[in-house]
This record gives C-alpha cells, structure tokens and sequence, in this order.
C-alpha cells in the first residue's frame, strides 16, 4: 500500500502547501502579537539589574532550567516533570519537521535525513509514548488523588482547569503523531520495526484491517490534527498558567543571585526618600522580574506547601501572591482591545490583602523550594514598604517598632543600660569598647541579647565561651543599635537606613578583625543588607573553628543520653546556607545521639520568626508555627532541640510549653549547650 | 489638638527626686502623652473625612519639638510650640490657661485633647478649656461623628456603658485610648515635613505675664511624692501549672472574683 502525504493533498481545492503557509503565518503571526504584549508590560515595569555574572547565571539556567534540578525535591511530580520537559525538548525538532512535512513529504531539517535521523525517529518514538503515559498519569493524579497543594486557597480564580486542558493538547499532539506515523509504518509494510517504533507500531496494530482509504485518510487527519493542535497549544501557552513553559528558563537565568539580601527601594536611585511614592501598591511598580515571575508561575503549590504561613492558616499563600497578580496583569493589560479602567483597583488593598502582606516571616522556604526560582520576600517587603508609607501596620507591631526608632531596641529599654547585662557575669568583666578601642572579637550583642531576660542568658553563655578561648573581645555598649534585620524586612526602610548608618559609625571608630553574633537575623544583616562590609562570623561558625583549634572540649554529661536534633534557623540556613557547622559542633560532642528532623536544611520548617515578629499577634493562624515544629521533633523521638538562634529558642521554649512537653523535651540554644559541656 | 509631652514610665525605674516633690526625670525618656495620640489621630481622621485643618499645640520644653514633628507626620496641617523656661511647674490650670491665651486669637470648631496624661493622670485641662472658653465639653470620648455644627459622640462609662451625646460646636472634646487605631509615623514620612517650620511662642508672644504661667500661676502646690507603703496581704503562687490554677481559681472564688 502506498499512502499520499499530506503535502500532496489539496484540501477545498486549496494546495497543501499554501494551506501550510498560511497556518503557520496565522499561528506565528497572532503568537508574536500575544508575546509582544506581554512583554510590553515587562518593558513597562520597573528596572532591576539581572545581567551581572553571566557565568553563573548560564551555570544556573543549565543545572535549574534544563537540569531540572529543583524537581526531585517532590520525587513522584519531579520525575514526571523531568520526563515532560525532556519530551518536549527533544520533541521540538519532530514539531519541526513536521511543519515542513506540510511543504514537501520529504522534508528533513539538516544533518537529520541520514543515520542520525533514523535513530532520532527512533528516540521519537518512544518518547511520544512515555510523555503520552506521563500525561495519562498526571490526568489520574489530579482527578483521581487531587493532591492537596493543587487546592486553591485565599482567593483568586482557581486555574486547575487549564492543567487538563494542556495536558489534554499534550496527549493529542501524542495520539495525532502516533497514528500519523503508525498509518505511515502500516503503510511501509515494515512490521518488524516493533522494538525500534513501539508508538507507531502500536498505532499500525489497532489500524490493522482497515482499508487503505480509511488509513490514508487517518495519516491525513492525523498530520493536520496534529498541526493545528500544535498551533493552538502555542497560543494558549501565554495566556494560560502554562507560560512557564516560555518564560521558565529566562526566568532561572535571572534568578536573584545574592542571598539574604533585600532589593532596594528603586533601583539606581540612592535618593530613594525623594520619591514620591515608596514601595509597591499599585501594579505598575512591580519590577520586571517581579512581572516575569508572575508570568513564570506554574501554580504547583510547592511553595505554599512550606510556606510555614500557610501551614498554620494565616492569610497567606505565597503561589495565590503570583497567581493573582497575573490575574491582574492579563485583566489590566490584555492581548486585546484596551485596558480596563483599573482606577478603582488597587493591587494591595483589593487583590493583596495586608493581612496575606504581614502574615510572612520571611523564612524563605517558597522561594527554596520553586524549581524556577520565583522570589517572593522582596515583593512582600516591598509592599510593605507601601504599607508603612500608608501608616497601616499592625498594631501589634507599632509598638516595638516605635520602640526601635526611639530607644534603638524594641524591649523599650534605656539606652544607657544596653551592656547592663555584663554586670551578672561572676568574675568576667566584659569590655564595652570606646572609640578608638580594638579586640580582636568584636561581640555584637543585638537588641536581644541585651534587653531580653532569657535571650541575655545565651549572652553571658557566649561571654564565658569567649573568655577562656580568646579573651581579647569586646561589645558597642550603648553605642549599639538594634542590627535593623526585621526593621527592614517590615518595610521601614527609612528607619533601617538610620540604624545600619549608627552602627556601621561604630565599627568604624573601632578596629577588630572580625565581628561575632550568636543571632542569625544580625549576622544577615550585617553580612548581605549593610551597604559598608564588614567580616561578620556567626557564632556557630566561631565555635566550629575553636573546636577544629581544639581551643575547646566538650563532654556529654550535659546530654545524658538524650536523642538530639538540630533545628536550622532560617536566616542562618536557608538564607545563608550555613547549614554544616552548627551540626560539625554537635558532633564534637563525645557519644551525641543525634538525628535530623524530617524537615531540616533547606527544608527547616520556621518558628514564627525573630526580631520584632516576637511581638506580632496573627488572628488568623490556627496553631502556632513552633507547636508544628514540636511536633516535628516529637515525631523522631527527640528529647533535646539544639537551635543556633535566640528567636527559635524562644518561640520553640513556648511551644514545649503549650503543648505539656515541659520535662520531656528541651529545647537549648548551641551556645548554652556548650558552655555547659565544656571541659 | 493640645498634646502633651511627658516622661515614659511604663518601662522604667520610677524614683522620687531628692526634694521630695517630684519623681527624678533626667534619665527618663519623654514622648507625646498615649492618650493625645489618638486624639491628634482621630483629629487627622475628621480632617480627611470632612475637610479643616488640623494644628496642633503644645506648652512643652525645647525637647517636645520632635513630638510636634510626629504630630504633623501623621497629618496635622500645623504645629506650635509653646515653650519658655516660665511655663515650668505648671498645674493643670495653669497649662488650660496658657493654652487659652494661644487659641483665643484663633477661632476653631472643635478642640480635641486626651482625656488625660499617663503621668500625673490629672485630667483637668480639657475641662478647664472649656469652661474658660465657654464652650461644652465630654470626656472619654470614644467615637466622634460631626453633622452639620453639631458632634454625634459616643463616651465610655463604667460597666461597660457606653453614653451617645450631642454637642453643639465649638467644642472640647477629651479623647479615648483606643477611639481608632493610630497609624505608623515612618521615618520618610517625619523627613517629609522636616521642611516645616514650627513657631516658638513664649509667654509674651501669647499675652501672658511670667506671673500668670508655670509655678507662679499654678493653683496647686505639690507638697510630697513618695512611693506608696508596700501593702500586706500579697501572695506569690509557686508550683507546677496544675497547682498554680489550681490555687488562683480557689483564692478567686473566696474573695468573690467568680461565682
């Protein structure tokens, strides 16, 4: 039997090829409208310098975006999207070829006519059958076991409809070449071609018996099916959630590559107190990136599923921020026609509630865990900086805040008495350095340690530690000010802006070689947000160190046989990817039995955050963040909750409480630990 | 809008100084009086609601500029400062009448004050506007609604009563704690009004001898502080959780605390 190929059939009289040039001129054509408008409104938002570091960011992209690396971290969903997208990149030439099977029956694009074609043929074949069992699968996945983080939660459209749609074109485009190639292969005679062509040939088996009509006519329909459903799938992509499948790999290469860190108010403007507006309130102050994560966003819920926010209930989930401020963006600034009148809407206020704005603790765990690294805490903070312009702050956070702007902390105590702590330390005098002064530690204590009763009992610890291992140490006093780590992230940057200035003042009347905080929030700041640098060590890195110097030694009394386990503070982990060193000094511990939690590294679930969020009282959250992260501990047996950060500590210390596992579980922080195990 | 500025002795070691008179206040941190916060705040809301302008007042030493500052950050149109070493030792008489001299060559609608300032709790000087300037007056105000020359307030009472009243304007209206939920004064927003300036007027400048104002024209003579006698009768729970609740919800239902 000998089939006639689409490009020789006329269809209403019309020759094949014409009809190919003007679908593909359509198709392309109205594409090209639709991207242009979309990025117009990327052009349109504001700058943000994305094109430093070249190197790295083309080393991302490969491992991230086409490695796929971030996927596995949800095994069953990775593997199934690593399958998909290597489908779609080694289906894109067969999407090719095809278009120009529409001008000639014979055509081939280069170097792929000889050998090499036959093979690609062959690796073709079987992955148009395992995308299409992929999408098969991931249909019974979401109708079937509907995973909890596709659920829509805080409002928004839902968008779980255009999943089956995509994945429906998906396995179309599948079935449409499969009977276009297995017609082709029944056609051939070539039966024997079952291993090499096991798509095809499963096609060609179920076409059997038909008569060579009916199979010319399905190799037709098949090769213009397939066309006009690739088309369409080109198109739906940028005005679906489906436009990651564009804007994913850019998306990777202009991830943030500094950690930790804050965007500034405006980029390239030092000025930024002379604007007329501050922060985001409206969607036209919305960076580019900002934009480009909107539109990248493929509403897989991993974010929002350790969002420890909304794990507890609070108003925020972090995907539905992405999800209805794209829903915005193609409302506001549509393919077609004109943009609505968007006076009355206002972004934050009517789409993003300050509620959702205020419930985050900035833990980082959403943008950890988002395989395209989509940035969440600079827009929070962001539109918080709106918020605060507005006046409109929790009242529970009013406070400490004005505390902090008069007092320089947020325990509202004096000044003069900020080293008043060192007074109950037997026998040590701890140095408050004067201008002029050096130390080789420079020991910056923080607003916490200072004024916090229990958080000064990690100081005098810490005090202690440095005495008998390098005694030449000292600390600002009253010349400190909080280090400014929440003030910034709440959005005040106005008043962060005075506080890094008077201790940056501080550091440089005084000469030390490097300074040392036992509070993660402090050691963020003052490594990634304070505009001069300064070598800042984290205490965990310092006893580390020590111990490799064997400047310390520890015996276990203290454990008593205790199952440990170690909790990673977020801006010590994840945000400054100090993951090993606090867990290096437990296992200098002689017989520690220690384990992780499930949750732990880059995974660590937050406490609720420190600084000034001790003071925030959220009315929406169900349970408190540290009674899950208990719960956590309790699941693998732990009896000791070793932190690396005063905010855990405290947070974690309540939650033993609230949840009768006072005398059960401890929860200690490192240095207290090793103060009270050193030989 | 009258505002006070006064010592912060919520978190601090409160002492009485060597004369007996006075508390010692060198070491304390000052700020505007709680209580007139959410007037000057409930001032700026009725701006925005209906129109005005909003100025603000103070007799208050030369520190007090910054609380002025913050006031007009928050929205108020103006501020004025009254300040001059014989305002010192006032009473609260002595303060109403100062603040009268000031407001009598400016005619306003409405007067709004705290009810009262968190350190000596006196109290007085919103009623004694009143009756110096001849106008009505309430206080523990709690809701304000203006219609037509007229003030639609609610006030709080004991019990939880709640009193609604109607006064005509001109008036003095002595507000709440909680009547609204102030806003945050960002640093950016006080750098915005750096620019404003704010006049020093002393007693001359509002027609005052030296004799009518501070300790010379106050009514009232402090003639000792002290720190009240340490009572009997206290008793500090110890024990686990269980015992502790235990014990407070028994000392609870002896002295008639619950039913």
């Amino acid at each position: 039997m000998t089939l006639v190929e689409p490009a020789g059939v006329p269809i209403g009289g019309v020759p094949a090829p014409l009809v190919a040039v003007a679908v593909l001129l359509v198709a392309v054509s109205l594409f090209i409208y639709i991207m242009a408008r979309r990025v117009e409104v990327l052009v349109r938002a504001q700058p943000d310098p994305r094109f430093s570091d070249l190197l790295r960011r083309i080393k991302l992209m490969l491992l991230y975006g086409f490695g796929q690396a971030r996927q596995p971290r949800y095994l069953v969903a990775g593997i199934m999207h690593i399958l998909l997208f290597a489908g779609f990149i080694i289906l894109s030439l067969r999407s090719l070829t095809l278009i120009g099977r529409g001008f000639s029956a014979d055509f081939h694009l280069p170097f792929m006519s000889g050998a090499l074609g036959f093979w690609y043929e062959v690796l073709k074949d079987y992955t148009v059958l395992i995308v299409l069992g992929v999408c098969v699968a991931a249909i019974i996945r979401r109708a079937v076991f509907k995973p909890a983080r596709y659920q829509h939660t805080g409002g928004g459209k839902g968008h779980g409809s255009e999943a089956y749609i995509i994945l429906g074109m998906v396995a179309a485009l599948m079935v449409t070449d499969m009977i276009f190639d297995g017609s082709g292969l029944l056609a051939s005679g070539k039966a024997n071609h079952t291993t090499l062509f096991p798509a095809a040939s499963i096609s060609a088996y179920l076409m059997n018996g038909a008569t060579p009509a009916t199979v010319n006519g399905l190799h037709l329909g098949g090769y213009w099916a397939h066309i006009l459903i690739f088309f369409t799938l080109l198109n739906y992509l940028p005005v679906s959630k489906h436009f990651h499948v564009i804007t994913a790999i850019p998306n990777v290469f202009f991830a943030k590559l500094t950690g930790g860190s804050l965007k500034p108010v405006c980029w390239g403007l030092d000025d930024w107190m002379s604007l007329e507006e501050c922060g985001i309130g409206r969607f036209e102050q919305f960076t580019w990136k900002h934009v480009l994560d909107f539109y990248s966003c493929a509403d897989c819920g991993r974010c929002s599923d350790n969002c420890p926010a909304t794990t507890v209930g609070r108003a925020l989930s972090p995907r539905m921020i992405s999800i209805k401020a794209r829903d915005y963006a193609y409302e506001h600034f549509p393919v077609f026609g004109g943009r609505p009148n968007s006076k009355d809407a206002r972004l934050v206020g009517d789409v993003i509630t300050p509620e959702e704005i205020w419930a985050c603790t900035t833990c980082g765990a959403c943008e950890r865990e988002c395989p395209i690294f989509i940035e969440y805490i600079d827009k929070i903070v962001d539109m918080r900086r709106h918020l605060i312009e507005e006046g409109r702050v929790p009242v529970s956070l009013q406070k400490p805040m004005e505390q902090i702007s008069k007092k320089g902390n947020a325990y509202g105590g004096m000044k003069a008495k900020r080293a008043a702590w060192t007074k109950t330390l037997d026998g040590i005098e701890v140095k408050e350095l004067k201008k002029g002064d050096s130390a080789d530690l420079l020991f910056f204590v923080d607003s916490c340690g200072s004024f916090d009763p229990r958080i000064q009992e990690i100081a005098k610890s810490f005090a202690r530690i440095l005495h008998r291992t390098s005694p030449n140490f000292g600390i600002l006093g009253k010349d400190e000010a909080d280090s400014g780590n929440e003030i910034r992230r709440l959005g005040e940057e106005g008043l962060f802006e005075q506080l890094s200035r008077s201790n940056i003042e501080a550091f440089e009347d005084r000469q030390f070689n490097e300074i040392v905080t036992f509070d993660p929030h402090a050691f963020n700041t003052i490594r990634n947000d304070y505009p001069v640098k300064f070598p800042v060590l984290h205490s965990s890195a310092l006893l580390s160190r020590l111990l490799a110097e064997d400047k310390i030694r520890l015996q276990g009394d203290y454990l008593r046989d205790r199952v440990v386990t170690y909790h990673d503070p977020c801006y010590l982990g994840r945000h400054n990817g100090i993951y090993r060193e606090p867990r290096t000094v437990l296992s200098h511990f002689p017989g520690i039995r220690f384990r992780d939690m499930e949750r732990s590294f880059s995974r660590s679930f937050c406490c609720s955050g420190g600084g000034l969020l001790l003071w925030y009282e959220n009315e929406e959250e169900k349970e408190r963040m540290g009674v899950r992260r208990v719960h956590m501990a309790e699941e693998i047996g732990a009896e000791l909750i070793v932190t690396a950060c005063p905010f855990c500590l405290i947070n974690l210390e309540d939650a033993i409480k609230t949840t009768g596992n006072e005398g059960k579980i401890e929860v200690i922080d490192m240095i207290e630990l090793v103060d009270r195990s050193m030989v | 809008m009258c505002v006070k500025w006064r010592p912060d002795t919520s978190e601090a070691d409160v002492a009485v100084n060597k004369e007996g008179k006075d508390i010692n206040k060198a070491d304390l941190d000052y700020d505007i009086n709680d209580w007139d916060r959410f007037a000057v705040e409930e001032a700026v809301r009725i701006k925005e609601k209906i129109g005005g302008k909003v100025t603000v007042v103070s007799v208050a030493p030369e520190d007090g500029e910054s609380m002025l500052r913050e006031c007009l950050a928050r929205g108020a149109d103006e501020a004025f400062h009254l300040c001059d070493e014989a305002f010192e030792g006032s009473d609260g008489y002595a303060v109403a009448r100062t603040l009268v001299a000031f407001i009598k060559g400016r005619p306003c609608d409405l007067i709004l004050t705290g009810t009262l300032a968190d350190d000596d709790c006196g109290g007085q000087v919103g009623g004694m506007l009143a009756a110096m300037l001849g106008m009505p007056q309430s206080s523990l105000v709690h809701k304000v609604d203006i219609q037509d020359g007229r003030a639609n307030i609610v006030r709080e009472l004991e019990g939880g009563l709640s009193e609604a009243l109607e006064i005509d304007l001109p008036a003095v209206l002595s507000i709440a704690t909680g009547i609204n939920e102030p806003r945050f004064v960002s640093i950016r927003a006080v750098r915005k009004v750096a620019g404003l300036d704010i006049p020093v007027l002393t007693s001359g400048d509002v027609g005052l001898e030296q004799s009518q104002v501070g300790a010379a024209g106050s009514r009232i003579k402090i003639e000792k502080v002290f720190m009240p006698p340490e009572g009997e009768g206290a008793e500090i729970i110890t024990g686990s959780t269980e015992e502790a609740a235990g014990r407070l919800a028994q000392i609870l239902k002896e002295k008639g605390g619950i039913a």
